[in-house]
């Protein structure tokens, strides 16, 4: 029986990583005022080339970085059309979408079924891994846990506790503002979505070059999606990010750990986005002062308006 | 020093060739971008290009694919234009979609054997109407009431009801008949629609899609309802100031735009596949897709059929390349993706005029 | 005390000029350590333009801007703020869901990097208790009121070494309790040697706390003198800068039935002040009814109230006797109430449909131009020439885009639009702003001649010309009130100046 809730509970683990990577970017971009509605494509493509360079060089650390750089890529061309040029940025989310996942199904179908021999394996932390219970489930993870959680405490230290975050906030709350205090509000921008182009890249790494051994196509499986759910729940909150992602890949695990028990996995599924539409609810009806959406989301912003 | 210095500037007039000629020009561009893709993936950009218009446009095989392929992009290409208009971010066509399809099939597998096909066929198609239209009006609602953005709410609908549909076919729905498979029963005959000779064009779904787009224009063009949403869509200051409400406006949009897509769920299940399964393959992404047509069509229902065909044209040589190039399906959404971004970028050029500028830099 | 920056400001012969007009014309403007200067003129007069051009927002086209005798230029706002010099917008530019110190540290280049809250902290409490301006660090911008927001701005300009300080009129928003803590501030501030120049229209504040005043009419300077040396009357004429003209134009007209009646009517503002505060008065058939005063003393949200665009806390609002306090825009459109609005682009049109639709715009709804759901295209066209006809739109024909057509052809087509239905009452507000003299003339007589055919107009402007032309009967209005009503020939409209600063009531 333990056994059951410390392997359900490392899968848990394992399955929320690469969604808290994607939110913690998704929130960095969001947290400066621009939709990303390309998560999905961006993961799609830090996969396939995680995957093809850490195939062709022996490599999984120069997969890593070059998945990084691919997100990064990607989602430059979101910044350039959302920021510079002022399009429609659910539009150019979803066209992101389209192409990533076109291009990870592209690049990858030489790849198929070709077992990759360096991936990246677990790593137990000396000392702590040996703690009974605790010691099994967080501390003998995948590199991608580790980092994914100091990911999420420096950016969480960074918003809240470094002159950059209260920039970054304050460009999403209100790019006039900000601007009249000095503040470049479209560099700002930019850096913010490449980030989170970046982080979306590495989740996607995560998937192909450490959770599975081989490429398929659709890996990202509408992740990308959850990202974009899980930022909301997570009210745009690093930290609340940790613990949503876990909630959800907890939910993952769960779905087929309780169809023997009779509950569909498909309605259990379906929660996390149902969860989403009613923490929108509460901010819809509360003082959304107290909630956190950035005031300035998704709306256009030229220098000199008012 | 000579300097060159870039001015941009808002443009106040768009004629007619300046919009004929920024479409043109993102369409190349976009083609470039796309070949340029494809050379970098070590395929022959000219050669997949041309495969995937002769494998659409270049038999008779491809011709009847793609008509097939373009009736759901009708119907729901159509009734986003009016959304859109409205500045209604419908991108939960797909779960429109899907539920029109769950309820025509409720409808057909248990009054379909009971009832004459020329009862059951309207049933099916006005289920299909008010399965699409009230779920499309869960996110109307939500946003007018509680000013929760549309992107997100019928985001999250697609998923949740796409987990609810796998949870019917794979649970209660599950076909009898079907030994094990992720299926519901086939429809019967009578719930089924009928398909033009040596094709797999079920005609009825055309002409209502003809039909409605039609319908549609009308409505935008001519009359009261269709001049309010227009203005909501031009200035939602003017709409408030001439008293026009945005709570009842809306809703109805909603309901046209997801009930016109339950249609198509409807065509998708009575036409082509005969029962339920997996979401994607009844949905087949035309949800999404969809959205490009409208954008493409500029939002005007008449230019809707046109739009529709073009991108059914891709997505059947998107099969044909994953068949002749032997690359995979997912190739045609690298195409429509570029497509797409080149198109919105581009419009930046309609609203903005760029000109190039020598200047001596002065000593300021 | 430490020696200032800046001990003495000069600006000579500034002039700026935007699309031929000028906007200042060869200003001189000197202020001194320990001096509270005050900018006085009505709205339009440059007060703003030359302002913004020592805050490095315009370069001027002439003149020369001396600090401590040296010559200097001010390219940007980055050095207007590093040569000592600091702002206080009206509209307040801070972040609404951050704390006090978190909108400080945002644009303190001297903030450190890591926890810059915990370091500035103690800076804003030091700032806050040696100018008594009492601020609370952690609290959220929202949480706060016009005043304390205010003090924020102050800090902020402090923060960033400033010694000249502009407030651009500072008590628009405040209580008169928040009135006097402004005034005690900057008193304090004088006396610690920085220099202050108070933007205002107010004749009261001037009075009560400058040492001197520059007064601005048109562009110009035309006084500048010691407040001790001076009076309000004197001021206010040099602010208005003419004589009252009696109108000769406008024939007279027998009294007739109320057409409007407000009472007591309170409305609150967007940030949830009150902006009308118990306004009452009537309006008759063949009457002109002008609100005269400095924009943002409540017009806007007075002529929102009537139309259905804003909510009415308290009061009644009645037409031909019917209440519509309160009813939606389209009822009371349909009670007979038509309305110019002040921002004609962006509420008053759709851009980008044609002009034969806009010219329906209020009236689709109606059965001839919407028999049931279908737009009767036949009769809108025709109505929309006979009106492009009427109102002299000159336009190439009516199927151009809308947006096409100059301010001053949009605008007549507004007006012919609202006047076409011969509503019971026409709201009209700023209707001639920013159009050139042949459109300007053209509307006001069309104003006129709805006068005499028995409509009642509410006309709501900042031009004393307009106002005097066309109004029997002038409402000033000033923080949300009536300083006074009076008939077009009334004398007392000499000293329409002090009305409309606040300093005289009748």
């Amino acid at each position: 029986m333990e056994e059951i809730i410390i392997s359900t509970a490392q899968r848990t683990l394992v399955a929320g990583t690469p969604l808290l990577l994607g939110t913690i970017g998704e929130v960095i971009c969001e947290r400066s005022g621009i939709l990303n509605l390309g998560v999905e494509g961006m993961m799609a493509v830090g996969a396939v080339t995680a995957f093809i360079v850490s195939y062709v060089s022996g490599n999984p650390w120069l997969g890593l970085l070059a998945a990084i750089a691919a997100g990064m890529l990607v989602s430059s061309a979101h910044a350039f059309a959302a920021i510079t040029l002022q399009a429609n940025q659910v539009v150019s989310g979803l066209a992101l979408t389209m192409l990533g996942l076109g291009l990870s199904g592209l690049l990858g179908k030489p790849y198929i079924g070709r077992p990759l021999t360096v991936k990246f394996e677990s790593v137990a932390v000396p000392v702590l891994s040996d703690i009974p219970y605790l010691g099994r489930v967080f501390f003998d993870q995948s590199p991608f846990f580790y980092m994914a959680i100091l990911l999420a405490v420096a950016a969480w230290f960074v918003l809240n506790y470094t002159r950059i975050g209260i920039k970054i906030k304050s460009t999403g709350e209100s790019p006039q503002a900000t601007e009249a205090q000095g503040v470049n509000v479209s560099a700002i921008r930019y850096w913010c979505v490449v980030t989170g182009g970046g982080l979306a890249g590495m989740a996607g790494a995560n998937l192909s070059i450490s959770y599975s051994k081989s490429w398929i196509e659709g890996m990202t499986a509408g992740r990308g999606w959850i990202v974009i759910a899980l930022t909301i729940f997570a009210l745009w909150n690093p930290m609340r990010a940790v613990i949503g992602a876990f909630l959800f890949g907890g939910i993952f695990v769960l779905q087929y750990l309780l169809q023997p028990l009779g509950i569909s996995p498909n309605l259990l599924a379906a929660l996390p986005y149902a969860a989403t539409l009613v923490v929108l609810l509460m901010i819809g009806l509360g003082d959304s002062r107290k909630l956190n959406a950035p005031a300035m989301l998704a709306e256009p912003y030229k220098r000199g308006e008012r | 020093m000579t300097m060159l210095r870039i001015h941009v500037s808002d443009r106040i007039k768009v004629s007619g060739k300046t919009s004929v000629g920024v479409l043109l020009g993102s369409l190349l561009a976009g083609l470039a971008a796309v070949s340029l893709i494809f050379v970098l993936s070590g395929v022959n950009p000219f050669y997949a290009i041309f495969k995937i218009f002769t494998g659409s446009f270049g038999s008779w095989y491809g011709i009847k694919e793609t008509i097939t392929k373009a009736i759901p992009l009708i119907l729901i290409g159509g009734g986003l234009t009016v959304a859109f208009r409205a500045k209604f971010w419908n991108i939960g066509a797909e779960s429109q979609l899907l539920m029109g399809a769950i309820c025509s099939t409720w409808i057909g597998l248990n009054w379909g054997p009971h009832l004459p096909a020329a009862l059951i066929i309207p049933m099916l198609f006005i289920a299909g109407f008010v399965g699409g239209g009230l779920w499309a009006a869960i996110p109307a609602v939500l946003k007018t009431r509680f000013a929760i953005n549309e992107v997100i709410s019928t985001l999250m609908m697609n998923y949740i009801c796409a987990e609810f549909m796998t949870f019917l076919i794979v649970g209660p729905w599950k076909g009898k008949t079907k030994f094990g498979f992720p299926y519901t029963d086939d429809l019967p005959a009578s719930a089924t629609l009928g398909v033009l000779p040596g094709t797999r064009i079920h005609w009825l779904t055309l002409l209502i899609a003809a039909a409605c787009v039609l319908i549609l224009g009308l409505v935008i063009y001519r009359t009261r309802f269709g001049y309010e949403v227009r203005v909501i869509g031009e200035n939602p200051n003017a709409a408030k100031y001439a008293g026009i409400d945005f709570f009842k406006t809306t809703l109805v949009v909603m309901i046209i735009s997801g009930g016109m897509a339950g249609m198509a769920g409807v065509g998708e299940v009575a036409g082509i596949h005969h029962h339920l399964s997996y979401p994607d393959a009844i949905s087949s992404g035309y949800g999404y897709t969809a959205i490009i047509v409208a954008w493409l069509a500029k939002l005007n229902p008449y230019y809707v059929p046109v739009s529709s065909l073009f991108f059914a044209g891709i997505m059947v040589g998107g099969d044909a390349i994953q068949i002749s190039l032997r690359l995979p399906a997912a190739t045609v959404d690298v195409f429509n993706g570029t497509m797409l971004m080149f198109l919105i970028m581009g419009e930046f050029f309609l609203k903005n005029k760029i000109w190039i500028q020598r200047s001596e830099k002065a000593g300021v | 005390m430490a020696m200032k920056k800046i001990e003495h400001l000069e600006m000579i012969g500034i002039s700026k000029s935007f699309h031929g007009i000028a906007a200042n014309d060869q200003v001189n403007l000197d202020v001194r350590s320990g001096e509270i200067l005050g900018l006085l003129g009505e709205n339009g007069a440059g007060k703003t333009t030359l302002m913004n051009i020592l805050y490095g927002l315009y370069q001027p086209d002439s003149g020369r801007i001396r600090i401590n005798g040296k010559r200097l230029r001010i390219n940007s706002p980055a050095e207007s703020i590093q040569n000592g010099i600091g702002m206080v917008h009206q509209h307040f530019m801070l972040i609404q869901n951050h704390t006090v110190v978190e909108n400080i540290v945002l644009g303190y280049k001297q903030a450190p990097f890591f926890w810059p809250q915990k370091k500035i902290k103690e800076n804003v409490i030091h700032f806050s208790k040696k100018f008594n301006l009492e601020i609370d660090p952690d609290k959220k911008i929202w949480q706060l009121s016009a005043g304390e927001q205010q003090r924020i701005e102050i800090i902020k300009a402090l923060f960033n070494g400033a010694d000249l300080l502009i407030l651009d009129e500072p008590t628009s928003v405040l209580t008169p309790q928040e009135i006097t803590h402004l005034f005690e501030i900057l008193q304090k501030m004088k006396a610690e040697g920085h220099l202050i120049i108070l933007i205002s229209h107010k004749l009261d504040e001037i009075m009560a706390l400058c040492d001197r005043v520059t007064v601005l009419s048109s562009g110009k300077v035309v006084g500048n003198v010691a407040t001790q040396d001076t009076d309000k009357k004197t001021l206010a004429r040099m602010m208005i800068g003419r004589d009252v003209i009696f109108n000769i134009m406008r024939e007279d007209l027998p009294k007739q039935i109320a057409v409007l009646t407000v009472e007591n009517l309170i409305v609150l503002g967007d940030k949830g002040r009150v902006r009308v505060n118990g306004v009452s008065f009537q309006i008759h058939q063949n009457e002109i009814f002008g609100i005269a005063g400095v924009s943002g003393n409540g017009q806007r949200e007075l002529v929102e109230a009537v139309t259905g665009l804003r909510k009415i806390v308290s009061g009644a609002v009645k037409i031909n006797g019917k209440e519509i306090t309160n009813d939606s825009p389209r009822r009371i459109y349909n009670s007979g109430v038509s309305h110019v609005p002040e921002e004609r682009i962006k509420f008053g049109i759709a851009p980008g449909l044609f002009l034969f639709e806009n010219a329906i715009l209020k009236q689709h709804h109606l059965k001839k131009y919407s028999h049931n759901t279908f737009l009767a295209y036949g009769n809108i066209k025709k109505h929309t020439q006979a009106l492009v006809d009427a109102y002299q739109v000159q336009t190439p024909s009516i199927h151009v885009r809308t947006k096409d057509l100059s301010g001053g052809n949009i605008q007549k087509l507004i007006l012919g639009r609202e006047i076409s239905q011969s509503p019971s009452l026409l709201v009209a507000a700023h209707p001639t702003y920013g159009l050139d003299v042949g459109a300007t003339e053209y509307l006001r007589r069309q104003l006129l001649k709805r006068r005499k055919e028995g409509g009642a107009i509410l006309l709501v402007s900042e031009d004393l010309d307009e106002i005097f032309e066309l109004c029997d009967r002038i409402a000033v209005m000033f923080e949300g009130e009536f300083m006074g009503v009076l008939a077009a020939d009334d004398a007392r409209l000499e000293d329409i100046g002090l009305l409309m600063a606040g300093s005289m009531r009748v």
